[in-house]
C-alpha cells in the first residue's frame, strides 16, 4: 500500500520551543485520527505538512512528494478544514466556496458548478446565498468542510471538525466524514481530540504526547484483539472467582470487590467463566466486551495507568 | 458531484495556468468595489475630465474653423494654454494623483483585512496558491485600478497631443511621457503598498483608512512642525506627497521648489515602501507564530 504520508525525522521549533520532535514514520491508513493532548503538536503537524511552518529538521512526503521541494504540488492534493472560524467577512458561502476552487486551479464555471455541488453535499442548501458572518457555528463548519472538498482533494486534513457542534450537526458531520471515507477517493487525517469522533471515522490512529509519537495503531486490530478483552461485574466479592479464572490462564486484574478485567487465552472461552461462576455460587450481574479500547489505547499511550492492563 | 447525487467525487477536469492563477483576486474584488455607485460616479466624473474636457482643451487650438464659428479667437484660446511639460504636470498629473489617492483610500483598506480579520488566509494558502501570489493578487487589484487612473490616460493625452502637434511636439516632449508614466509608477507602487501594510498590520479597515490619512495629511504637518521648531528642511522627508513631487518635477524636467535635494527623496520613499513590505511579509502568514 503506498504511504500517504511519510515522516523523516521531521521537527519543528518556534524559537527556544521544540513543538515537534524527530518524528518519524510511515502511515497508510485510509483514515487517520491525529490524537493527542492540548499542546500535543498536531495541528502543528498538519500546519507544517500544509508548508505553513517550516521544518526546523528532517523533512515529510505526502504521496511521496517531500514537503521542502513539492509544496504548491502537494498543496494542490489537500485540502483543509482550519480549527478555527475561517472565512471572508461580505462573502456568501457559495462565493468563498467558489473562489477557493478557483484558487485550486478551477476554471470559473466548474468551479461555480462545484461549489454548489460541494454546499448542497454539506447540508447548506438555500443557505449557501447567505453571507457567512450570519451563519451558526455548526453552518460555519459546513462551508469550512465544502471549501476544503470542492476541488475533489485526494487527502482531507480536518482539524477538529466537530469543535463545538451540537449532537444533530456532530451527527451530521461524522457521517459526511465516513461517506467520504467510504467512498475510497480520498484519504482522510482527523485531528481531534474527541476520541469518540475518531474512533467513528478512522482506521488508524497516531497519538502525539509532547511532539513526540506516542502510539500509532491500526484500529481495526485492536478491536479485534479486545474481543478477549472482558470486564465481569459479580453481585459480591470475587477474590476467588478471580483466582479461579486466573488459574484458566486468564490475566486478571481486579477492579474493586465486584469488578474485574481480564484477557482470555485462545483456548479459554466466555462459557468457561460462566461455568467458574456457578461452580462457585457467584451472579454474574455483567459481562462485556471491551468497548473504550480507543480510550485505553490513548490512556496507555499517555502513561497513565488504568485498571492494571 | 452532481447536486442531486450527493456523493464525494474527485475533480479529474483541467486546471488554470498557475502563473495567471493571482488574477483571480483582482476579478473578485473588482465585483466588489465596482458595486458601489458612489466609487463609480467617483470614477466616471475622473474619466470625464481626463477623457474628455482634457482632449477637448487639446483638440480647440486645432479646429480653428470651430471657433470662429462660435465667435471665439482662436490666438486668445492658443495663448490661454501651453501644451507643454508644465500643462501636463498642473493639470493633469496632480489631479491624477489626489483622485488615485482617493481611490487608494476607498479600496486599499478593506483588501487583506477582510481576510486576516476572520482567520481567512489559511483557506487561501492552503491551496497551491503561495504567500506572494496573494500578495500579487491582491497588489494587482490597486496596480490595475490606479494605473487606468493615472498614466493610462496620462499617456493617451500624450499620444492625442503628439497626433495634433505631430512628429516635432512628440521628440521634444517625450520627457513628459516618461515623466508621466514614471510618475504615476511610482505614487501606484507608494500607494498600493503602505494601503496593503495598513489593511494587513491593523486588519479593521476603518482604522487602516484613518492611518492612510494620517500618513499623507498628519505627517506632512508634524514634518512642517519640525521645520519650524529645528529651522531645517529635513522634516519634509516625512511628506511622502512632497517627496514624490520632488522627483516628479525632476522627471517632468520642472524646477523644483524644495530645499530637499532629489535622493533624499528617493531615500525616503524606498525606507518608507521597505518598512511597509516588512510588515507585509509578517502579517501575511496562514498563521503568526508567537516565538518564546
Amino acid at each position: 500500500m503506498t504511504a500517504v504520508i511519510e515522516l523523516e525525522n521531521l521537527g519543528v521549533r518556534f524559537g527556544r520551543l521544540q513543538v515537534l520532535k524527530d518524528l518519524t514514520g510511515s502511515f497508510s491508513g485510509r483514515s487517520i485520527g491525529l490524537l493527542g493532548p492540548n499542546g500535543a503538536g498536531k495541528t502543528t503537524l498538519l500546519h507544517c505538512l500544509l508548508g505553513f511552518h517550516p521544518p526546523s529538521a528532517g523533512t515529510a512526503r505526502i504521496f511521496g512528494r517531500d514537503i521542502l521541494t513539492d509544496g504548491n504540488r502537494i498543496r494542490g492534493l489537500i485540502g483543509y478544514m482550519p480549527e478555527r472560524d475561517a472565512f471572508v467577512a461580505g462573502m456568501s458561502a457559495v462565493r468563498l466556496t467558489r473562489l477557493m476552487a478557483e484558487l485550486s486551479g478551477l476554471p470559473p464555471r466548474e468551479a461555480l458548478e462545484r461549489a454548489h455541488e460541494a454546499l448542497f453535499y454539506v447540508g447548506l442548501n438555500e443557505a449557501r446565498y447567505r453571507k457567512l458572518e450570519s451563519y451558526s457555528l455548526g453552518m460555519k463548519q459546513m462551508a469550512k468542510l465544502a471549501q476544503a472538498i470542492v476541488h475533489g482533494p485526494r487527502l482531507l486534513f480536518l482539524d477538529e471538525p466537530t469543535n463545538g457542534l451540537d449532537p444533530p450537526h456532530r451527527n451530521r458531520m461524522i457521517k459526511l466524514i465516513q461517506e467520504i471515507r467510504d467512498s475510497g477517493k480520498a484519504n482522510i487525517i482527523i485531528s481531534s481530540h474527541l476520541l469518540r469522533d475518531v474512533e467513528e471515522c478512522c482506521d488508524e490512529v497516531l497519538i502525539l504526547k509532547d511532539g513526540e509519537i506516542a502510539t500509532y495503531c491500526n484500529l481495526e486490530e485492536e478491536r479485534r484483539a479486545n474481543l478477549r478483552f472482558i470486564e465481569i461485574e459479580t453481585q459480591k466479592g470475587n477474590a476467588a472467582f478471580a483466582e479461579a479464572v486466573g488459574n484458566l490462564g486468564c490475566e486478571v486484574a481486579v477492579l474493586s470487590d465486584r469488578k474485574i478485567k481480564m484477557v482470555l487465552p485462545e483456548d479459554v472461552r466466555i462459557r468457561d467463566l460462566y461455568r467458574i461462576a456457578a461452580e462457585q455460587d457467584i451472579q454474574v450481574r455483567r459481562l462485556d466486551y471491551k468497548r473504550d479500547s480507543l480510550q485505553d489505547i490513548f490512556l496507555k499511550a499517555m502513561g497513565v495507568n488504568h485498571g492494571g492492563l | 458531484m452532481a447536486v442531486y447525487e450527493r456523493r464525494y467525487t474527485p475533480y479529474d477536469g483541467t486546471l488554470t495556468p498557475r502563473k495567471s492563477r493571482f488574477l483571480v483576486l483582482p476579478a473578485y474584488s473588482y465585483k466588489e468595489i465596482l458595486s458601489s455607485k458612489m466609487f463609480l460616479i467617483f470614477l466616471a466624473a475622473w474619466g470625464l475630465w481626463a477623457l474628455l474636457v482634457l482632449p477637448i482643451l487639446i483638440y480647440l487650438p486645432h479646429n480653428l474653423a470651430f471657433l470662429e464659428k462660435f465667435g471665439v479667437d482662436p490666438e486668445t484660446v492658443k495663448g490661454a494654454f501651453n501644451f507643454d511639460a508644465g500643462f501636463f504636470f498642473g493639470w493633469f498629473m496632480v489631479p491624477s494623483m489626489v483622485v488615485a489617492y482617493l481611490s487608494a483610500l476607498v479600496v486599499g483598506p478593506a483588501l487583506v483585512s477582510a481576510d486576516l480579520r476572520n482567520n481567512g488566509l489559511p483557506l487561501y494558502l492552503a491551496r497551491p496558491f503561495g504567500r506572494w501570489e496573494y500578495v500579487l493578487g491582491k497588489s494587482a487589484v490597486m496596480l490595475i485600478l490606479l494605473s487606468a487612473i493615472t498614466w493610462v490616460p496620462g499617456l493617451f493625452l500624450f499620444v492625442f497631443q503628439s497626433y495634433m502637434e505631430g512628429w516635432d511636439w512628440f521628440s521634444g516632449n517625450l520627457g513628459v511621457a516618461v515623466g508621466i508614466f514614471f510618475t504615476s509608477w511610482i505614487w501606484i507602487v507608494q500607494l498600493c503598498v503602505i494601503s496593503l501594510a495598513l489593511s494587513a498590520y491593523l486588519k479593521w479597515k476603518p482604522v487602516a483608512r484613518l492611518s492612510l490619512i494620517l500618513i499623507f495629511v498628519v505627517m506632512p504637518r508634524i514634518g512642517d512642525v519640525i521645520n519650524l521648531i529645528l529651522s531645517t528642511s529635513w522634516g519634509s522627508v516625512m511628506d511622502l506627497l512632497k517627496m514624490t513631487g520632488i522627483i516628479a518635477t525632476g522627471m517632468f524636467g520642472i524646477a523644483s521648489r524644495s530645499a530637499v535635494p532629489l535622493p533624499v527623496a528617493w531615500i525616503s520613499l524606498i525606507l518608507f515602501c521597505a518598512v511597509c513590505v516588512g510588515l507585509m511579509a509578517k502579517k501575511v502568514r496562514a498563521y503568526e507564530v508567537v516565538k518564546s
